[in-house]
C-alpha cells in the first residue's frame, strides 16, 4: 500500500556490531546526557513559598457572590442543583422577611446552601446555569481534610465576605 | 611505648571509622541531591540551609520508626542480618593506606590502621562476607521477595567475585605485592596503575558496582520486581543499617579503587609539595587528594545509578560469566606476556 505521508520511519533491525555490543559507547553517551542535565535550570516551584499561577479558566472552590450593596445574589431557584451532574448541591429556600432587605437581594433566598466537595467534579455547570450570577468557581484549591462530613461546605464557607469586611 | 602505640592506633582507627561513617551519611544526601540535579529537580532543601541536615533528619526518622519483626521469621538471624551487613562494611577500610607517614607531635605515625602483607586478600574476604548479611537477612525474613533478593545477591556476588579476583591477579603481575601500602607507594607521582591496567580497571569497576549492589546491578533490592528485595520485611534502624551498609561499601570500594588504580594518595608534583609543606601538612594534602578521588568515584557511582537501567537477571549472568571472566583471563595472559617481554624472561 502506498504511504499517505512521509512521516513513517522505517527502522532497520540489524544485528549489533562490535562497538554496539560492547555497550560502553552507548553508556558514555547516556552519561553525557545526564551530566548535561545537572547544569540545566530547574523547573521546581518552591510550593509553600511560591505558588504557581492558575490559568485564566481555572475552576476552583465555589463562592456565592454578593451584589454591589453587599446583598446575597442567590435566590435559591435550584437551577445549579438541577444542572449539577454530580448532584453535589443542595439548598433550602426561605422567604425574605421585612427588615432583611439589606441582606438578600430578592424576595427569596437560600437559608442553607451546601456543596459536597467530594462529589463535586468542578465542571462549572452550576456557574453556567445560574441566572443571577450568584455562583462562581473562582476560589482556590479545595483543601484536604480528615472527615467526610467536613467536605460538605455550607454557607459559612461559600458566601463571599461582605465588602466592608474585605476593605477592613 | 606499647601503650602509646595502642593509643595511637586506637585514636587513628576511631578517626577513620568516624570519617567513613560521616562520608556514608552525607553520601545519602549527595545521592538524593545528585539524583535531583540529573533529573532537573532541586532535591531535599528543607532541613537546614540547602538540606545540609537531611541525613540527621533521616537518621532520627529511622530510629523513631516502629520496629517490626515478623512472627514467622527466625528472630536471631533476622537481627544478625543487618548487623553482619554493617559490620563487614565497616571493617573493610582497615587496610587502606590513607596517606604517607606523617610527623605529628614529634612522632612518625603511619596513616593506615594495619599494613598486613595480604591487604587485597583481606579486602576480598571482607567483601565476600558482606553478602552473608544480605543472605541471612533475606532468608530469615520468611518472605518470598526477600528470599528471591537474597538468592540474587548471593549468585550475583559469587559470579562477580571471580572476574574481580582475576582482574586483581593481572594487577599483581605489575605490582608484585599484595600489600596495599606497597601498591600505593609504587604509584608515586603519576605512575598510576590505571595506565598499565586500563582493561583490568574497567573489569574491576564493573565488578565493584556488582559487589556493592548498585545500579545497574541492584537486582537484590530491585523495587520494580521484588518490592524491597532482601529488606522487604525490615523496618526502623535495621533497614537503616542495610541501606547504610550499602553507602559504606560504596565508600570503601571507592577507596580501594582509588588506591589500587588511581594512585591512592599520590598526585603529580607531590615531591615538590611535600618539600614545601613539610612532613606534617604534606601527607595531609596527600590524604585530601585521596579523599578527592574517593568522592569522584562516589559521584561516579551515583551518576551511573541515575543514568543506566537495571540489567535483566540472565543478562547479568551473561555479562559476568561469558564476558567479564574471559576478558579478565585474556587480560592476565596479556599482562603476563608484556611483563615477561619487558623483564626479558
Amino acid at each position: 500500500m502506498e504511504a499517505l505521508s512521509n512521516r513513517k520511519k522505517v527502522l532497520e533491525q540489524k544485528p549489533m556490531n562490535f562497538w554496539e555490543r560492547m555497550y560502553l559507547p552507548a553508556i558514555f553517551k547516556g552519561m553525557a546526557i545526564t551530566f548535561r542535565h545537572m547544569f540545566k535550570p530547574k523547573e521546581t516551584v518552591f510550593y509553600p513559598e511560591v505558588q504557581r499561577e492558575f490559568s485564566e479558566n481555572w475552576r476552583g472552590m465555589h463562592s456565592l457572590k454578593r451584589d454591589e450593596d453587599g446583598r446575597e445574589r442567590c435566590t435559591a431557584c435550584g437551577l445549579c442543583a438541577l444542572s449539577c451532574p454530580a448532584e453535589a448541591i443542595t439548598m433550602v429556600a426561605a422567604e425574605r422577611k421585612k427588615g432583611e432587605e439589606h441582606l438578600y437581594r430578592e424576595e427569596k433566598y437560600a437559608a442553607t446552601y451546601e456543596i459536597n466537595m467530594l462529589r463535586c467534579i468542578f465542571c462549572g455547570l452550576c456557574e453556567e446555569a445560574c441566572p443571577k450570577e450568584a455562583i462562581y468557581l473562582d476560589g482556590p484549591i479545595v483543601p484536604a481534610d480528615y472527615l467526610r462530613k467536613d467536605f460538605i461546605y455550607g454557607k459559612d464557607k461559600l458566601v463571599e465576605k461582605p465588602l466592608t469586611e474585605l476593605t477592613k | 611505648m606499647e601503650i602509646a602505640f595502642v593509643i595511637e592506633k586506637f585514636v587513628f582507627i576511631t578517626v577513620i571509622f568516624a570519617l567513613s561513617l560521616l562520608v556514608a551519611m552525607y553520601s545519602t544526601l549527595a545521592e538524593r541531591k545528585i539524583a535531583a540535579f540529573l533529573q532537573d529537580r532541586v532535591g531535599p532543601n528543607r532541613a537546614g540551609p540547602g538540606g545540609i541536615l537531611q541525613p540527621l533528619a533521616d537518621g532520627v526518622k529511622m530510629f523513631l520508626k516502629e520496629e517490626i519483626i515478623p512472627t514467622q521469621s527466625n528472630k536471631f538471624l533476622f537481627i544478625a542480618g543487618p548487623s553482619l551487613a554493617i559490620l563487614t562494611a565497616c571493617i573493610g577500610s582497615a587496610v587502606i593506606p590513607w596517606g604517607q607517614d606523617i610527623q605529628l607531635f614529634g612522632k612518625t605515625i603511619a596513616l593506615q590502621a594495619t599494613d598486613i602483607n595480604v591487604g587485597i586478600l583481606y579486602i576480598f574476604g571482607v567483601v565476600s562476607l558482606g553478602v552473608y548479611g544480605i543472605m541471612i537477612g533475606g532468608w530469615a525474613s520468611n518472605n518470598k521477595f526477600s528470599l528471591m533478593g537474597a538468592i540474587r545477591a548471593a549468585s550475583q556476588n559469587i559470579s562477580y567475585e571471580i572476574p574481580m579476583g582475576l582482574s586483581i591477579i593481572a594487577l599483581l603481575l605489575v605490582t608484585n605485592s599484595l600489600s596495599l601500602k606497597d601498591i600505593a607507594e609504587q604509584q608515586h607521582g603519576f605512575q598510576w596503575n590505571v595506565f598499565y591496567q586500563p582493561l583490568g580497571f574497567l573489569i574491576f569497576l564493573v565488578c565493584a558496582f556488582a559487589e556493592t549492589n548498585r545500579t545497574p546491578f541492584d537486582l537484590p533490592e530491585c523495587e520494580t520486581e521484588l518490592v524491597g528485595g532482601y529488606h522487604t520485611e525490615y523496618s526502623s534502624m535495621k533497614l537503616g543499617f542495610f541501606l547504610f551498609a550499602e553507602y559504606i561499601n560504596m565508600f570503601v570500594s571507592s577507596a580501594v579503587m582509588a588506591t589500587l588504580y588511581f594512585g591512592g594518595y599520590n598526585y603529580p608534583g607531590m615531591d615538590y609539595m611535600n618539600s614545601l609543606l613539610g612532613p606534617t601538612f604534606g601527607p595531609l594534602l596527600g590524604m585530601a587528594v585521596l579523599f578527592l578521588k574517593i568522592f569522584a568515584f562516589i559521584f561516579f557511582f551515583m551518576w551511573v545509578r541515575w543514568t543506566i537501567p537495571r540489567f535483566r537477571y540472565d543478562q547479568l549472568m551473561n555479562l559476568g560469566w561469558k564476558v567479564l571472566i574471559p576478558l579478565a583471563i585474556a587480560n592476565i595472559v596479556l599482562t603476563g606476556l608484556v611483563t615477561a617481554l619487558v623483564n626479558g624472561f
